[in-house]
C-alpha cells in the first residue's frame, strides 16, 4: 500500500490513506451509535407500550398491508446487495460500476419511498391517521390505544422514510466524483461511509417491519 | 522538557494562528480547530451573559415575599430561560468547545482534529440552534421548565415550546460533531509515542466525556422531536387519553439529562488535573485511577437517571434500584478528589490564579457532590424534591465546579491562545470576589430548600426573606466577580499588554512545547513523546519568564 | 488495518439469505407460538441484522475498536431499555412513594 498515492486525497493532518481511512469509517461508526440511540428512544417507547396494551396493538397492526411490507423488505435488502457492490467497486476503482450500482440503490430506494407512500395515502383514506380525524373500525381494540399504535406506525416509519430521503441525497451526490473516477483501493471513504449508513437505515426496517406488521398476525390467518 | 529563561529574548512567533491569515472570511471559513476555539470562546461568553441576565432578574425577584417584579408568568419563563441557556449553550460546549477544541490536538501532538470541517460545522450548527432559541425568547420565551415535562409541554403550556425544543434538538447535533471529533482524534491521531497512558488527564477527561455525548444526546434528540410532533402533528407518544404516560417523558428525557451532568463536569476535572499537577509541580497522585474514574463516571452516569423521578409515580422497586446505583456513581468522582488532594501532598504549590480557581473547584465540588449523594438517598430526596436544596445542590457542582474549571482552564491556558499575560492582581481578586460571591448566593439555599421552600415558585412566605436577600446580594457580588475578567482580559490583549513566552508556567505539557500563540499546523516538527504525563521530578521544567502575569 | 475487499459471491449468498430469512419472517407470523412468538420474530431480526452488519457492513473483517463500538451501542440500548422497564414491570407491587 502506497504511503502517498496520485490522486492527491490525503489530507493535510493526516499521515497516510490508511490513517484517514480508518479515521472516517470510525467517524461514520460513531454517528451510527448516535443513530441506534435516537431510534432506541422511539423503540423504548414502542416497547412500553406494546406490553401494556399488546392486544390493542395487535388489532390495529392487523390494519396493516403486510403484502406491501413485505416487498418493501425485500426492495431493501436489495438496495443493501447495490450498495454493498458500489462500495466493493470504489475499492476496486471501477468507476461505471460505482456509478451503476449507486443508481440501482437510489432507484430500490425510490421504489420503497413509492411503496410507503402508497401505504400512507391508503391510511389516510381509511382515517387511520392520528390525530381528531383518526377512526378505527375494529372490534375490541380500545381507541385510544389503537391510534397510539397508529402514532408508533407513521412515527417510526416517518422517520425512517426521513433517513432514506437523506440517504439518496447522499448517493446523488456520491455519483459525482464517482464519475469523475476519484475513487480507488487508497480513497472510497464517500462510498464506505455512506454504505454504511445505507446499511444502517436497512437495518433499521428489519426491526420495523415484524414489530409494526406481524404483532398477532396469526388472529385470523 | 526545560527551555532557557532568557527573558528579555521574549517575542512573539512571528508568524501563528492569529495572523497567519487576515480577514473575516479566514475566521468565518477556517478549519483550524484554534480558531474555532476561539470563534466558539465568543459565543459561549455571549450566551453566558444572556443566561446570566436571567439569573439577575430571578434573584431580584426574590428578594421580596411578594410576586412584585414580574408576573408568574413571566417568572416561569426567566426561569426556564435561564435554565435552557445555561445548560444547552453555556455549560454543555463550553469546556470541550473552547479548551477541548483549543488543546486535544496539541496535547495529543497533532496538526488538528481528525475532522475539521465538521468541527466548523459543528460552531455553525450551535450558532443556528442559538439562534432558534433567540426567536423563541423573542417571541415570548417558554414557561416549562428547561425540564420539558409532558403533559405541561406537549398539551398545555401557550408558550413557544417548538422552537425552544426545536434549538434543544440542534444543540445536541453541534455537541455530538465535537464528540465525535474527539474520539476519532484520540484514537486515531496520537503522535509517536504518546501511548493511552502517556496522555494528560485532560484527554482522558475529553474523551470520556465524548463518549456520554455520543450515546446520551441522541435520546434527548429523540425526546424533543416526539415533544414536537406531539405539539404540532398531534402525534401523542405521552398523551394520556391514548394510553400514554408522562412519566415516560421523564425517563427518556433523564436518560440524557442526568449523563449530560457528567458532560458538564468532567472536562472541568480534566481542567483541575491539569492545573493540580501545574501548580503542585507534581505527577497526579494516581493517574491511572483518576483516568479510569473518568471512564467509570461515564459508564455509571447512564444507570441512575431515575433519581431524578422520585416523586414522579415511578414504582417503588425501580426507585430503589435506581438509588442504589446512585451511591455507586458518586464513588469515582470521590477518587478523584482524594486523588487531588494526594497530589497537593508534599507539593510545591504556588497559588497563582488558575490554582485559585482548582482549589475553589476541590472545596465546591465536594460539597456538591456530598449533597448530590444526600438526594440520591430515597428518603431524603421525598422531602427535597423540588425544593430549593436541589438548586444549590447543582449550582455548587455547575457553578462551583464547571465554571471554576472553565475559568481556571482560561487563566491557566489565556497565554498560550492569546500569546500575552493578564494582571495578577485582578485577576486575583476576582476569582476570591466569585469564590465568595458564590457561597454567600447558594449557601443560604441549602436550608431554604431544607426548610421547605420550593423551587421554581415566584412568592414565597416571609420567613424566608432573610435567607433570600443573602442569596441575591451574593448574586451580585457573583456578577462582579464574573464581569472582571472581561476587563483585564482585554487590557492583555491591547498596546500596554505583555508577551507570553513558549512557557510562562513551567509546566509540563506538548502545549508548552511550542510557541504562545502556536502555529497554524501546531508544531514544527511532529513531537515525539518519551516520558509519562506529568514528569515533573525527571524534567524539571522552567518557566520562560519569571512573572507570568502582565504586572 | 490494511483493506479487505469482500467476494461478489459472498454478498450474492447473504443476499439470498437475507431473502430466504424474510419470507421466514411471514412464514412463522402465522403459527402461534405463545410467549415465544416475540421471541422467534426478534431472533429472525437479529440473524437478518446480523449478516448486514457482519459482511455487507464489513464488521467481520474491521479492527476490533469497531467491534467494540458495535457492541457498546448495543449494550446502551440495553442499559436503557432495561432500566426502564425495572419501573414498568413492578408498577404497583409496592405502592406509591411517600404514602
Amino acid at each position: 500500500m502506497p504511503e502517498h498515492s496520485q490522486s492527491g486525497a490525503l489530507a493535510h493532518h493526516f499521515e497516510t490513506y490508511d490513517q484517514q481511512r480508518e479515521a472516517s469509517s470510525l467517524g461514520m461508526w460513531l454517528f451510527l451509535v448516535t443513530e441506534i440511540m435516537f431510534f432506541g428512544g422511539f423503540f423504548l417507547a414502542y416497547i412500553v407500550y406494546r406490553s401494556s396494551f399488546p392486544e390493542d396493538f395487535a388489532i390495529a397492526s392487523h390494519q396493516l398491508d403486510v403484502t406491501l411490507g413485505a416487498i418493501n423488505t425485500a426492495v431493501l435488502i436489495a438496495s443493501s446487495l447495490t450498495m454493498a457492490m458500489a462500495v466493493r467497486a470504489s475499492q476496486l476503482a471501477q468507476r461505471k460500476a460505482v456509478v451503476g450500482f449507486l443508481i440501482a440503490t437510489m432507484i430500490f430506494g425510490g421504489v420503497f419511498l413509492g411503496i410507503k407512500a402508497v401505504e400512507y395515502s391508503a391510511k389516510f383514506e381509511h382515517h387511520l391517521v392520528p390525530g381528531p380525524n383518526f377512526e378505527l373500525h375494529a372490534e375490541g381494540a380500545d381507541p385510544g390505544h389503537a391510534e397510539m399504535f397508529f402514532n408508533f406506525y407513521f412515527g417510526m416509519t416517518g422517520l425512517h422514510a426521513a433517513h432514506m430521503v437523506i440517504g439518496i441525497g447522499l448517493l446523488t451526490w456520491l455519483c459525482f466524483p464517482a464519475w469523475k473516477g476519484r475513487f480507488n483501493a487508497d480513497y472510497h471513504n464517500p462510498v464506505e461511509v455512506v454504505g454504511l449508513y445505507w446499511h444502517f437505515v436497512d437495518i433499521i426496517w428489519i426491526f420495523l417491519f415484524p414489530l409494526l406488521y406481524l404483532i398477532g398476525f396469526h388472529v385470523g390467518h | 522538557m526545560s527551555s532557557t529563561t532568557a527573558e528579555s529574548a521574549i517575542a512573539p512567533p512571528k508568524v501563528h494562528y492569529l495572523n497567519a491569515e487576515h480577514g473575516l472570511k479566514s475566521w468565518l471559513l477556517t478549519k483550524d480547530h484554534k480558531r474555532i476555539a476561539i470563534l466558539y470562546l465568543i459565543s459561549v461568553s455571549i450566551f453566558f451573559l444572556v443566561g446570566g441576565l436571567f439569573a439577575g432578574l430571578i434573584r431580584l425577584e426574590l428578594l421580596t415575599p411578594q410576586g412584585d417584579l414580574v408576573s408568574g408568568d413571566t417568572y416561569n419563563r426567566l426561569f426556564t430561560l435561564h435554565g435552557v441557556i445555561m445548560i444547552f449553550f453555556f455549560l454543555i460546549p463550553a469546556i470541550p468547545a473552547v479548551l477541548g477544541n483549543f488543546l486535544v490536538p496539541i496535547m495529543i501532538g497533532a496538526k488538528d482534529l481528525a475532522f475539521p470541517k465538521l468541527n466548523l460545522g459543528s460552531w455553525y450548527v450551535y450558532n443556528i440552534a442559538g439562534l432558534l432559541g433567540i426567536y423563541a425568547m423573542i417571541k415570548g420565551g417558554v414557561d416549562t421548565g428547561w425540564t420539558f415535562y409532558a403533559p405541561f409541554s406537549t398539551t398545555y403550556s401557550n408558550s413557544y415550546v417548538v422552537p425552544t425544543a426545536l434549538a434543544g434538538f440542534v444543540a445536541g447535533f453541534s455537541s455530538i460533531m465535537t464528540g465525535l471529533n474527539f474520539i476519532v482524534t484520540i484514537h486515531r491521531m496520537r503522535a509517536p509515542g504518546m501511548t493511552w497512558f502517556r496522555m494528560p488527564l485532560m484527554l482522558w477527561s475529553s474523551y470520556a466525556t465524548s463518549l456520554i455525548i455520543l450515546l446520551g444526546t441522541p435520546v434527548l434528540a429523540i425526546t424533543l422531536l416526539l415533544l414536537i410532533l406531539e405539539r404540532t402533528l398531534h402525534i401523542g407518544i405521552f398523551d394520556p387519553k391514548l394510553g400514554g404516560d408522562p412519566v415516560l417523558f421523564q425517563h427518556l428525557f433523564w436518560f440524557y439529562s442526568h449523563p449530560a451532568v457528567y458532560i458538564m463536569i468532567l472536562p472541568a476535572m480534566g481542567v483541575i488535573s491539569e492545573l493540580i499537577a501545574a501548580f503542585s509541580r507534581k505527577r497526579v497522585f494516581g493517574y491511572k485511577f483518576v483516568a479510569f474514574a473518568s471512564l467509570a463516571i461515564a459508564v455509571l452516569g447512564f444507570l441512575v437517571w431515575g433519581h431524578h423521578m422520585f416523586t414522579s409515580g415511578q414504582s417503588v422497586y425501580a426507585a430503589t434500584v435506581f438509588s442504589v446505583l446512585t451511591m455507586l456513581v458518586a464513588i469515582p468522582s470521590a477518587i478523584k478528589v482524594f486523588n487531588w488532594t494526594a497530589t497537593l501532598h508534599r507539593g510545591a504549590i504556588s497559588y497563582d490564579t488558575p490554582m485559585l480557581y482548582a482549589l475553589g473547584f476541590l472545596g465546591l465540588f465536594t460539597i456538591g457532590g456530598l449533597t448530590g449523594v444526600m438526594l440520591g438517598t430515597l428518603g431524603i430526596d421525598i422531602h427535597v424534591h423540588d425544593t430549593y436544596f436541589v438548586v444549590a445542590h447543582f449550582h455548587y457542582i455547575m457553578v462551583g465546579g464547571t465554571i471554576l474549571g472553565y475559568l481556571g482552564g482560561l487563566h491557566y491556558w489565556w497565554p498560550k491562545m492569546t500569546g500575552r499575560l493578564y494582571n495578577r492582581f485582578w485577576s486575583q481578586v476576582s476569582a476570591i470576589t466569585i469564590f465568595v460571591g458564590f457561597n454567600l448566593t447558594f449557601f443560604p439555599q441549602f436550608i431554604l430548600g431544607f426548610q421547605g421552600m420550593p423551587r421554581r415558585y415566584w412568592s414565597y412566605p416571609p420567613e424566608f426573606q432573610v435567607l433570600n436577600v443573602l442569596s441575591t446580594a451574593g448574586a451580585t457580588v457573583l456578577g462582579v466577580g464574573l464581569i472582571l475578567p472581561l476587563f483585564y482580559f482585554a487590557a492583555s490583549l491591547g498596546k500596554k499588554g505583555r508577551v507570553a513566552g513558549p512557557n510562562p508556567w513551567g509546566a509540563i505539557g506538548l502545549e508548552w512545547t511550542t510557541t504562545s500563540p502556536p502555529p497554524t499546523y501546531n508544531f514544527e516538527e511532529t513531537p515525539v513523546v518519551t516520558h509519562e504525563a506529568y514528569a515533573y521530578e525527571e524534567l524539571h521544567p522552567e518557566p520562560t519568564q519569571k512573572e507570568p502575569y502582565l504586572a | 488495518m490494511s483493506l479487505h475487499v469482500e467476494s461478489k459471491r459472498n454478498y450474492f449468498l447473504v443476499f439470498g439469505a437475507l431473502m430466504v430469512l424474510t419470507m421466514l419472517t411471514v412464514y412463522v407470523a402465522y403459527f402461534d407460538f405463545g410467549a415465544w412468538n416475540n421471541v422467534v420474530a426478534m431472533a429472525i431480526a437479529v440473524a437478518k441484522a446480523s449478516l448486514v452488519v457482519l459482511i455487507f457492513m464489513g464488521v467481520r473483517h474491521s479492527s476490533p475498536l469497531t467491534k467494540l463500538v458495535v457492541i457498546g451501542a448495543l449494550l446502551w440500548m440495553v442499559f436503557m431499555v432495561g432500566l426502564t422497564l425495572t419501573d414498568y414491570e413492578t408498577r404497583g407491587f409496592l405502592g406509591v412513594l411517600g404514602k
